[in-house]
């Protein structure tokens, strides 16, 4: 008997502004508690909202790059619940007219090719505070530094097939969100959060099975375990004779296992109603059009871009696309005169090791073209071309050409040099010289290897062979 | 002596001879002094220099606590100052007192107030109208000679009726609410009590215009003093027949008549109109402004300031029922019941969405009158004149239609005022004027040439 897995995912992404949803405190992470407040986000007597047009600006870009219709008049709600770390005993959010609906990502589905997963909605709304249970035996401190930072929520229809689907819509979705300038989405710092919907039905099933709520996901990695232990859970109920309930499920990252943390019967009723504070969000047609045609390159544009124009296979599109910032590094390299598939092998190779270590590209692009052209045109070999490439990260000042030089890496090609290492070889190994001439022909690569260890690696392959070949020669 | 400085002493003075009104509920000399050394350091002086103002104790100031005379707020102080009052002292003003008030500005009487009831002012058995009820008695016992009120549904028209003196509500958004702790937001006004027109609208002008801080202010820059006008020549004034019912109290008529006749007696034609909603006005009102005041007051927790009862059970659930069962008064409570309820899933529709198309509707009838090409309403302020202290507390009901011709005007969000129009046996009746949008100018002038032919204290039967 097999089960199809319906899952739709809920995304909250903090756009990258300088100050909160609704008041001039910053927006940034990190810092002691209670310290970016004031009167707005801490809910006091008398303080009113004013909205920040940095994220209205930010969640219609978002809106756009998921390919939604921004409607020109949204509505800021109050959804009322109790909590401590909700100041005012109300979350701004929008409800019934959210910012813009009817969107959509396109992705590569590891068991079904290309699909295109439904954006149901976005909408702005602010964050809550911080519940810190861990700090204080028996007590809960509450940090309000996060209250009131911008939020997207991004609502995804109930398209997804599978927990390795729904990974694959994350990294897609971050990615648009990340190329249009939305947000880092980063998991780690919380600017990208996800919460999981899940049911599974019978195949050929029109109806939707009863849904699960999973949350408390911190990884993409951890997204996909969490679904795959939900739908075990779900499809042992049902054939051990039970049923789903409509229950939110916490997963511990830790042990693997999910946790009720509420049933439905323990569901808010959020009152939601129109916040008198904020009149309505009225947005001008034009204005929008021209955020449309502000938008920058999406990842889809890119990927055909690199492909058509430098001629890339699709692995090596693949990776250079994957953050924005390694493709405009890349292109820059390529802009600086460096043939484009060996600007992608360098940029795979060491660049990426560099911003894994590093968080940057400490090479500059200009210096990195160079140190290419001096590999291809065969002044250093590859293997001197990455240490080459590591002092340039710690002198990014020096020209490639000069650092060979000082490291003793450029290729000696001429003829005299490379005859004298030749030489010396063939006269160390005799026996081996003997075997060549008996037919031996492998040993060429033997002979190669010795003249590159004899000259520490100066010696120009290319030419060494040739040279080799003739002093053997019968 | 600075003339600031002999106002704040007089002021001093006068603020604690009224001190059995129960009308204040902090006030200093000193800080009155001070207040006056500031403003004498101001250059220019400002259009208010010297002039002592009081404030409802629901409109945040630094210098003093806040209390909206709730236990839940005791001794609260507000880091931060509200633009209106920023900007009175700005003009040279000098806030004399903060003023008693019905709880969180919920009521008609001033009588559910945490620290007792404000006692009119010429009659300590009556109420002196609410919720502003202790602005509107300082300024009618004379302490000073304007002050602030805020107004959700006539709380600054129906105690300057009550009390005999001048009552501004400006149109939503003319006046910052920054500063205004929110009872029914979309309805709220910080409006002005004058004991004459010319005070009042000073007052008015003074902290109106367009506040960054308040993204629901009108984007204008402030108001201008009204440009005096010796008759109404050219102004078409309506009387709302719903306003004029068989039953209204004779002293209340009698008043509403000699009004009409001096207005005519100044050139205005006088036209009948009709506002066939206005008798929805008080439903919808409470309906409207729980739901909102449900959730504006759901801020007072006990976690962060104010009261903190923590409760027998000692959890969350109990600190918040405890200081919010304890911190709240019993109107309050009720008020916010209500508003929970009318937000509720299944019945929202019923009540909240209702009432919002109830007030389009009313909205729309002001808007029908004036697009017709009357300037101008005139109605009674209150049905009755002032009543006794414990008449209507039993019935909340009754206590609400205290303000049914005032509700109208808030829900529709335009200006409206009260100002004395004689009195009968003794007890001020009050007189409103309702203008269109943007219409405060014309409103202020017609109300200063109608204040200049009659004479607001005399007996009308
Ligand atoms: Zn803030």
């Amino acid at each position: 008997m097999t089960w199809e897995t319906v899952i739709g995912l809920e995304v909250h992404v903090q756009p990258t502004t300088r100050s909160k949803m609704f008041c001039g405190c910053a927006n940034s992470f990190g810092d002691p508690p209670n310290t970016n407040v004031c009167p707005v986000c801490l809910g006091l007597p008398g303080a009113l909202p004013v909205p920040n047009a940095e994220a209205v600006r930010l969640g219609v870009v978002g809106a756009l790059a998921l390919g939604c219709t921004v409607h020109p008049t949204s509505i800021f709600a109050r959804k009322n619940y109790f909590y401590p770390d909700l100041p005012k005993g109300y979350q701004v959010s929008q409800y019934d007219r959210p910012l813009a609906t009817g969107g959509a990502v396109r992705c590569e589905s590891p068991e079904r090719g290309p699909i295109e997963v439904s954006i149901t909605r976005l909408h702005l709304e602010e964050d809550a505070g911080k519940s810190l249970h861990d700090r204080y035996p028996r007590r809960t401190a509450v940090d309000l530094n996060r209250c009131g930072t911008p939020l997207c929520e991004i609502v995804s229809g109930p398209d997804l097939r599978s927990p390795a689907e729904a990974r694959a819509y994350l990294v897609a979705l971050r990615q648009l969100l990340v190329y249009a300038g939305v947000s880092d989405c980063s998991m780690e710092k919380g600017t990208l959060r996800v919460d999981a919907n899940l049911s599974v039905r019978r195949p050929g099933q029109s109806g939707l099975g009863t849904k699960t709520e999973v949350k408390n996901l911190n990884s993409f990695a951890f997204v996909e375990k969490a679904l795959e232990a939900e739908y075990h859970r779900q499809v042992g109920l049902l054939e051990s004779g039970g049923r789903v309930e409509q229950v939110t499920l916490l997963f511990n990252a830790g042990t693997g296992e999910l946790r009720v943390a509420r049933v439905k019967e323990e569901s808010h009723d959020y009152r939601y109603f129109p916040d008198p504070d904020l009149p309505p969000l009225v947005l001008a047609p034009a204005w929008v059009e021209a955020e449309r045609a502000g938008l920058p390159e999406l990842p889809t544009a890119r990927r055909a871009r690199y492909a058509d124009r430098f001629g890339l296979p699709g692995y090596d599109v693949g990776v250079l696309t994957a953050e924005p910032e390694t493709g405009a590094y890349f292109e820059a390299v390529v802009a600086a005169g460096a043939d484009p598939k060996a600007a992608a092998n360098w940029v795979m190779g060491e660049a990426l090791g560099s911003l894994r270590e590093t968080g940057g590209f400490p090479v500059p692009a200009p210096r990195l073209a160079e140190l290419i052209g001096l590999v291809t045109g065969g002044a250093v070999s590859h293997q001197a071309g990455r240490k080459v490439y590591a002092e340039l990260a710690a002198h990014p000042d020096h020209p490639p050409g000069v650092v060979a030089e000082r490291l003793g890496l450029l290729q000696v090609g001429d003829e005299s040099a490379l005859a004298g290492w030749v030489e010396a070889v063939l006269a160390a190994h005799p026996g081996e010289v003997a075997r060549f001439r008996a037919g031996e022909a492998k040993l060429l690569g033997f002979f190669t290897g010795q003249v590159m260890k004899a000259s520490q690696g100066k010696a120009d392959p290319k030419k060494v062979q040739p040279l080799l070949r003739s002093r053997l020669g019968p | 002596m600075s003339r600031a400085l002999e106002a704040a002493r007089a002021t001093a003075r006068r603020l604690e001879a009224a001190a059995p009104l129960n009308a204040v509920l902090h006030w200093s000399a000193a800080e009155l002094e001070a207040e006056a050394r500031r403003a004498d350091a101001q250059a220019p002086a400002g259009a208010l220099y010297g002039v002592p103002i009081a404030v409802k104790d629901n409109i945040v100031t630094t210098e003093a606590p806040t209390t909206c005379a709730s236990r839940i707020l005791e001794g609260f102080v507000s880091p931060f100052e509200a633009t209106a009052t920023r900007r009175l002292r700005a003009a040279g003003a000098l806030i004399a007192a903060k003023t008693n008030l019905d709880e969180f500005a919920m009521g008609s009487s001033t009588e559910h107030s945490a620290f007792g009831r404000v006692h009119h002012p010429l009659d300590p058995a009556l109420v002196p109208g609410g919720s502003s009820g202790g602005s509107a008695a300082l300024v009618a016992a004379g302490v000073v000679p304007a002050a602030l009120g805020s107004e959700t549904g006539g709380s600054v028209r129906q105690p300057a009726a009550f009390c005999g003196v001048v009552g501004v509500k400006p149109g939503y958004g003319r006046v910052s609410r920054a500063g205004l702790v929110a009872f029914g937001s979309s309805l709220d006004c910080i409006s002005a009590f004058g004991r004459t027109v010319a005070d009042a609208a000073a007052v008015l002008a003074a902290m109106s215009g367009h506040d960054p801080d308040d993204a629901t202010t009108i984007p204008e820059p402030p108001l201008a003093p009204p440009v005096a006008r010796a008759d109404l020549r050219g102004l078409v004034i309506g009387l709302p027949r719903e306003y004029l019912p068989g039953d209204l109290d004779a002293g209340v008529r009698a008043g509403v008549d000699r009004a009409v006749e001096a207005m005519r007696g100044l050139g205005a034609t006088i036209r009948e109109v009709s506002l066939p909603h206005a008798r929805y006005a008080v439903p919808t009102y409470y309906v409207i402004a729980p739901a909102e005041a449900a959730s504006n007051l759901a801020r007072y927790d006990g976690a962060r300031y104010g009261v903190r009862r923590l409760g027998p059970a000692g959890d969350l659930a109990s600190l918040y029922r405890t200081t919010r069962g304890e911190g709240f008064g019993l109107e309050v409570r009720r008020r916010i019941l209500v508003g929970t309820y009318v937000l509720s899933a299944g019945y929202y529709d019923a009540y909240y969405r209702k009432a919002q198309q109830v007030r389009a509707l009313i909205a729309d009838d002001f808007r029908r009158v004036f697009a017709a090409g009357t300037d101008l309403l005139f109605t009674p302020t209150t049905p009755t004149t002032a009543f006794r202290a414990g008449a209507n507390t039993a019935d909340p009901v009754a206590m609400y239609l205290a303000d049914v011709f005032v509700c109208a005007a808030s829900l529709a969000g335009i200006p409206a005022m009260s100002l004395p129009i004689g009195r009968a046996e003794g007890l001020p009746v009050g007189g409103q004027l309702i203008a269109p949008e943007r219409g405060e100018s014309l409103m202020l002038a017609a109300a200063g040439a109608l204040e200049a032919a009659l004479d607001g204290t005399a007996e009308v039967r």
